[in-house]
C-alpha cells in the first residue's frame, strides 16, 4: 500500500506543474495587467512598479523564477493587498475556510447520511419520499439563492426574536456568526450525501450477505451497521474526497455573502483585481487538496472493500 | 403507419386462422421511442416538469414582446423601486432604477436558459466525440483521451472559467464555450462506456463486414445507439450549467449589464432584499422551478430510457 500511495504521490507532481503552469500563461498572455485599474501614473513609475514586482523580465524567466520560489514555500507578493505577501495572506484565510468547511462536513454526514439510510430502510413511504424531497431541493436550490433567503428570514424578519442569526459579519468567528454559513455550505453535501446512501444502501441490502446474515439470526441492526453500511459507504467516501477539497477551500458565493475572510473570497477578489500571484496561490492550494484527497480515496476504498487490489 | 391500409381479400374471413391474422395486423409496432415515450408520459412528475419548462420557456422567449415594457428600458418617472401595479404596466414592480422586474425576470431567464443549451450542446458534441472515439477506437486512443479526462478531474475548473471569464472579458461566447469545455467529461466517460458494450454487438460486426469506415460506423451504428443514455445527461447536464452562470454572474463575473441573468438579477434582489423581498424571490423562484423541472424531467428519461431498472 505504501508503495501505491508513494506512486500516486510522484503523478501528482506533473499533474500539479501542468496546471501551474496553464495557469501561468494564461494569467499573463491575457490583455491587461495587475496595475490597469488604479489612477493612471506617469509611464516611470509604472515600469518601477512592474519591476519591483518582476513583470519586467521575460516571461520564461517570470516563470522560472516563480517556480523556483514556489519549491522554496513561497507563493510571492500580492499585486493588491500591498505588504502581504500570498503566503501570509492564505495564511489567514486558509484556517477560517478550513473551519467552517470542516464544520460543514460533519454536520452534512451527521446529518445526511443517516437520512439516506432512514430512507433506504422506509423506501416508498412517505418517509423515504419527504427525505428525497427535501435532498432534491438541497440539490437545486444553489446557495447563492439560500444564502440571501435565509438572511432574509432569520437576520430581517426575525429580528428582535431570540431566533435572530447575525449576517454578514464575522467577529473573529464567533459561534452565532458561523451558524448560517456553515448550514448553507453543508445544505448541497447533506442532500447528495442522504440521496448517494439511499440508493447504494438500497442496492446493499439486496445483496446475498446480508440476507445470510439475516438468516443466522444476526440482529437487525448489526446488519444494517456493520454489513449493509460498509459496503454501501464505498460511493459515499468517493464523493466525499473532492467535496471535503472544496469545502476546506472555501466557497466562494458562501464567503462572499457572508463576508468571512476566507480564501474562496480571496479568490474572489484576487480575479478581479487580477492579482496574479494571489489567484496562483489559492488555484494551487486547491488543486494541491482536491489531488491529496482523491489518493486519501482510493486507499480508503482498499479499507473499506476488500475486492479492491493496490495495483 | 397508424391505420393498417392493406386488407387481405384472398383469405377467408371467417376462418379463425384468418381472424389471428387480423388481430396481428392491427397490432402496431412500437418502437424503443415510443416506449419512452409512453413511459414518460405515465410519470406524473416528468409529464407536469416538461409543461412547466414549455411554459416557462415561451414566457422568457415570447411573452417579453407583449409586455409594455423592455428589460432595459428606465421608467424615468419611477426612479425606485415600486409595488406592482397593473396601471403602470409594471406587473410585478420596479426595480431600483426603475426597470420592469417582471421584463427582467423574463429576459434573465432566456439568457439563463440560453447559456444552459448552448454549453450543454458544446459538452455534448466534446462528450459524445471523445466518449464513442475512445470507446471504439480503443488502444493507445482510448489511453490517451481517457488520461486526458482523468487529468481535468482534478484540474479545480470553476477556477479556470472565473479566471478565463476575468481576464479576456465577460463575453457571452466564451461564457457558454467556456462551461462547454469543462462540463463534457462525465458525457465523455459515459459515453465510453456504452460503446465498449456495443463495440463487440453483431451489427457492428456486420457494418464492419460490409466495409464501413471507423468515422461512418461511430456516426451510424454506434452514436444512435448512445442517444439514450445521452438524452438523460444532457436534461441533468443542462441545470447544471445554468447554475455555473449564475454562479458566475451572482458573483460578477458573468454576463454585462444592461444584459440580465437570474443569477445577477438574484445577486441584484439580494441587495436590496430588505426593502423589497420581491426582487429577490422573483429571480430566485423563476430559477429554482425551472432546475427542479430539468431534474424531474431527467430522473423521469431515465426511468422511461433505462429498462434496467424497471
Amino acid at each position: 500500500m505504501l508503495s501505491f500511495i508513494v506512486r500516486r504521490l510522484l503523478i501528482a507532481i506533473p499533474t500539479l506543474l501542468a496546471i501551474i503552469t496553464v495557469c501561468f500563461f494564461l494569467m499573463r498572455l491575457a490583455p491587461g495587467g495587475p496595475f490597469d485599474a488604479e489612477a493612471p501614473v506617469p509611464p516611470e513609475i509604472l515600469a518601477n512598479m512592474r519591476a519591483a514586482y518582476n513583470l519586467d523580465k521575460p516571461l520564461i524567466q517570470q516563470y522560472g523564477d516563480y517556480l523556483l520560489n514556489l519549491a522554496k514555500g513561497d507563493f510571492g507578493p500580492s499585486f493588491k493587498y500591498k505588504d502581504f505577501t500570498v503566503t501570509e495572506l492564505i495564511g489567514q484565510g486558509f484556517p477560517v475556510s478550513a473551519q467552517n468547511g470542516l464544520a460543514a462536513i460533519i454536520l452534512a454526514i451527521i446529518v445526511g447520511v443517516p437520512l439516506g439510510i432512514l430512507a433506504s430502510l422506509k423506501q416508498n413511504t412517505a418517509t423515504d419520499y419527504s427525505v428525497m424531497g427535501f435532498a432534491m431541493t438541497g440539490i437545486v436550490v444553489p446557495s447563492f439563492v439560500m444564502a440571501p433567503i435565509l438572511i432574509l428570514i432569520f437576520a430581517i424578519f426575525l429580528k428582535g426574536t431570540p431566533f435572530q442569526l447575525p449576517a454578514g459579519t464575522w467577529e473573529g468567528g464567533a459561534f452565532k456568526h458561523r451558524i448560517l454559513p456553515v448550514f448553507c455550505l453543508s445544505l448541497v453535501y447533506i442532500a447528495y450525501l442522504a440521496r448517494i446512501t439511499r440508493a447504494s444502501m438500497i442496492e446493499a441490502l439486496r445483496q446475498n450477505y446480508v440476507r445470510t446474515a439475516r438468516a443466522k439470526g444476526l440482529p437487525f441492526r448489526t446488519v444494517v451497521v456493520r454489513h449493509a453500511l460498509k459496503t454501501a459507504l464505498v460511493p459515499v467516501v468517493t464523493f466525499l474526497g473532492p467535496g471535503i477539497a472544496f469545502l476546506l477551500t472555501g466557497s466562494m458565493v458562501v464567503e462572499t455573502i457572508f463576508g468571512l475572510p476566507g480564501v474562496g473570497r480571496y479568490f474572489v477578489q484576487g480575479a478581479l483585481n487580477r492579482d496574479y500571484t494571489l489567484v496562483m496561490g489559492v488555484t494551487i492550494l486547491s488543486a494541491s487538496l482536491i489531488i491529496t484527497m482523491n489518493i486519501v480515496v482510493d486507499v480508503l476504498y482498499g479499507l473499506l472493500d476488500p475486492r479492491v487490489k493496490y495495483e | 403507419m397508424n391505420t393498417p391500409t392493406h386488407t387481405p381479400t384472398n383469405i377467408n374471413l371467417s376462418s379463425p386462422h384468418a381472424a389471428a391474422l387480423n388481430a396481428a395486423e392491427d397490432i402496431q409496432g412500437r418502437s424503443l421511442w415510443q416506449d419512452a415515450w409512453r413511459r414518460l408520459l405515465a410519470n406524473r412528475a416528468a409529464l407536469i416538469s416538461l409543461i412547466i419548462l414549455v411554459l416557462v420557456s415561451l414566457a422568457c422567449f415570447v411573452l417579453p414582446h407583449f409586455l409594455p415594457w423592455t428589460y432595459e428600458q428606465i421608467d424615468w418617472e419611477r426612479m425606485e423601486a415600486t409595488p406592482p401595479s397593473l396601471e403602470t404596466g409594471h406587473y410585478l414592480g420596479t426595480d431600483t432604477l426603475g426597470r420592469d422586474l417582471l421584463a427582467r425576470a423574463l429576459f434573465g431567464g432566456r439568457i439563463s436558459l440560453t447559456v444552459g443549451l448552448l454549453a450543454t450542446s458544446v459538452a455534448l458534441l466534446i462528450g459524445v466525440t471523445v466518449g464513442t472515439i475512445a470507446g471504439f477506437v480503443g488502444g493507445r486512443m482510448d489511453q490517451l483521451l481517457m488520461r486526458f479526462v482523468d487529468f481535468m478531474y482534478t484540474v479545480p475548473l470553476t477556477f479556470f472559467v472565473i479566471i478565463l471569464m476575468v481576464l479576456f472579458g465577460r463575453n457571452f461566447i466564451l461564457m457558454f464555450l467556456a462551461i462547454g469545455c469543462i462540463e463534457w467529461l462525465t458525457m465523455a466517460r459515459i459515453v465510453r462506456g456504452q460503446t465498449l458494450t456495443l463495440k463487440n454487438k453483431e451489427f457492428i460486426e456486420a457494418a464492419r463486414a460490409v466495409g464501413g469506415s471507423t468515422s461512418n460506423i461511430i456516426a451510424r451504428h454506434i452514436v444512435p445507439n448512445v442517444l439514450g443514455v445521452v438524452i438523460v445527461y444532457v436534461t441533468l447536464t443542462i441545470p447544471q450549467v445554468i447554475l455555473i452562470e449564475s454562479f458566475l454572474s451572482f458573483l460578477g463575473l458573468g454576463i454585462q449589464e444592461p444584459m440580465t441573468s437570474w443569477g445577477m438579477l438574484i445577486n441584484e434582489g439580494a441587495a436590496e432584499m430588505e426593502s423589497t423581498p420581491r426582487a429577490l424571490l422573483v429571480p430566485a423562484g423563476l430559477m429554482t422551478v425551472t432546475l427542479f423541472c430539468f431534474n424531474f424531467l431527467g430522473d423521469g428519461l431515465r426511468d422511461a430510457l433505462d429498462p434496467k431498472d424497471r
